[in-house]
């Protein structure tokens, strides 16, 4: 949305700069459970996004005044690594954007986790953003899930997240960082596959409804791809588990 | 570095004492044995320059980053080497978010220590024009605690400004789109910690290890010449330690360059 005026073309005969198709997803791969000290924990690859997200609890909730006799409390940090931009070093630790999307995404997880089952505990969410290239948060939260997961927090289900795009006329899945730069809306979604409802929402730009209806739907469709993504990292560490407690002789 | 840990690791840490007094460590690891070292390099493309370090179970990422600005006043003819450390609250429960724990601020500083004091990068060589220098940024990401940051945050660091490839300077600009300069490099150093519990003197202590130490020191060395070092903790040494640790150092410098240029060359 910034300068349209230097804009390159974002749609050459009907492909996208980096050659996708309109409701084309980047390539996404996730490892779950790759750091040791964490309840949970999975690494995702999407696109050139690179980001770690870690799961410690629950765990008995350290400051009192914030506890809740009924419910877990979720704690969620996003931050941008100072190297993981294209171009010049950041500051680092979580600016003003960071602390908002830090907000946004702690409410998807309110949602979906069973916080009634954790009494007085709480949950730390970490989202670390090691590189970026677009759709950070719509990443963060599709890795947190499965970190949560990981951790065998009890969840009504693994949420995903995407955003969608429009170009001109054109409605585009998953936009990198360029198309967002240029691109006339961009609208990230986190949704919960088992009733495919919003728990995040934002947009900037210019979109008409009946675009955010074909939106939504684009992501939903998107989102059975990634749902397989996530159950397949979680099925991973799991199928080996054999052979695991035969090389440790545990 | 010794954290305020929870009540597992002071368990540990007395088992650890028990298991030393008689001579023997966790895993049956040798007094002056290092924990498998893994490197690799390039995590993070869209960076100069990047590295991930794994020992044992301590995970370090690297990433450097590389721009224009402003000589020191003290040196204007010399580019700046800026490292910084981040203690991630992913890496450990007793990790919190927040300013730089002054943890982390020694782990910056004795890292840059070693590689500043063997002149390991030509600073000289960054210099662009009057008033105009490079400056690489070196930011040490932990993303998993198990002991020993001091030695995992230099090779990190090392393997990632070996693997930097510099922007090209155009009209005042760093153009990031064409990167093929390696860094003036003289040469590779390498950090060796030691703990000492009790009269037992130990290298590359793990996260247990660590919450009982009574002293520890970090030496760097290019493998000739002693660079740096910095001793933490309450407990003393004696003129004789030092001597030997040195001497050890000295002789790790093979195993720990190889595994740095071992990452380097890999394709």
């Amino acid at each position: 949305m910034s300068n349209k005026a230097n804009a390159p073309k974002l749609i050459i005969n009907g492909k996208r700069i980096d050659g996708r198709d309109f409701n084309q997803l980047r390539p996404i791969k996730i490892t779950a459970g790759i750091l040791k000290n964490a309840d949970g924990s999975a690494l995702l690859k999407w696109g050139n996004n690179i980001v770690l997200a870690a799961v410690f609890g629950p765990q008995k909730a350290i400051s009192k005044h914030f506890a809740d006799p009924t419910k877990a409390i979720i704690k969620c940090r996003y931050s941008m690594a100072p190297f993981s931009s294209k171009g010049e070093h950041s500051r680092s630790g979580p600016n003003r954007r960071a602390i908002e999307i830090s907000k946004v995404t702690k409410e998807v997880f309110e949602n979906i986790i069973f916080v009634n089952d954790f009494p007085g505990s709480e949950i730390n969410i970490f989202i670390e953003i090691l590189q970026s290239d677009g759709g950070t948060r719509a990443a963060g939260i599709t890795a947190a899930a499965v970190a949560l997961a990981n951790a065998g927090i009890h969840m009504k289900d693994i949420v995903y997240a995407v955003s969608v795009g429009k170009v001109g006329d054109e409605l585009l899945l998953d936009l990198n960082m360029i198309e967002d730069n240029y691109s006339d809306c961009d609208m990230p979604m986190a949704i919960s596959p088992r009733n495919g409802e919003l728990l995040l929402l934002q947009m900037d730009g210019d979109i008409k409804q009946d675009e955010i209806k074909r939106a939504i739907s684009m992501a939903q469709e998107a989102g059975k791809t990634i749902s397989k993504i996530q159950q397949d990292s979680l099925l991973e560490i799991y199928k080996n588990v054999d052979k695991q407690i035969g090389v440790n002789g545990v | 570095m010794v954290f305020k840990m929870g009540v597992f690791e002071d368990v540990k840490g007395n088992y650890v004492k028990e298991l030393l007094a008689k001579g023997v460590r966790e895993n049956n690891r040798g007094m002056f044995d290092f924990r498998k070292i893994y490197i690799t390099k390039d995590f993070i493309p869209q960076a100069e320059g990047s590295s991930i370090v794994n020992i044992g179970d301590t995970k370090v990422l690297v990433g450097v980053k590389m721009q224009i600005g402003e000589p020191m006043a003290d040196n204007p003819t010399d580019g700046n080497l800026i490292v910084s450390a981040e203690l991630l609250p992913l890496a450990h429960a007793e990790f919190e978010s927040g300013p730089p724990s002054p943890e982390s601020i020694e782990l910056a500083r004795v890292v840059d220590r070693g590689i500043r004091a063997a002149n390991s990068i030509d600073l000289s060589k960054l210099f662009i024009e009057s008033n105009k220098v490079w400056e690489i940024y070196c930011d040490i990401y932990v993303l998993n605690y198990d002991g020993n940051l001091f030695d995992a945050g230099t090779l990190a660091v090392m393997t990632a400004l070996k693997n930097t490839k510099m922007p090209k300077y155009e009209d005042g600009k760093a153009i990031y789109e064409e990167r093929n300069i390696p860094l003036p490099i003289n040469s590779t150093v390498v950090s060796t910690t030691f703990g000492k519990i009790k009269d037992k003197i130990i290298i590359d202590p793990n996260i247990h290890e660590e919450t009982a130490l009574d002293a520890r020191l970090t030496i760097a060395n290019d493998g000739k010449i002693i660079r740096a070092m910095q001793k933490g903790l309450s407990g003393s040494i004696s003129s004789k330690e030092l001597d030997d640790m040195a001497n050890i150092s000295i002789n790790k410098y093979a195993e720990l360059n190889n595994a740095i240029n071992n990452a380097v060359k890999e394709e």
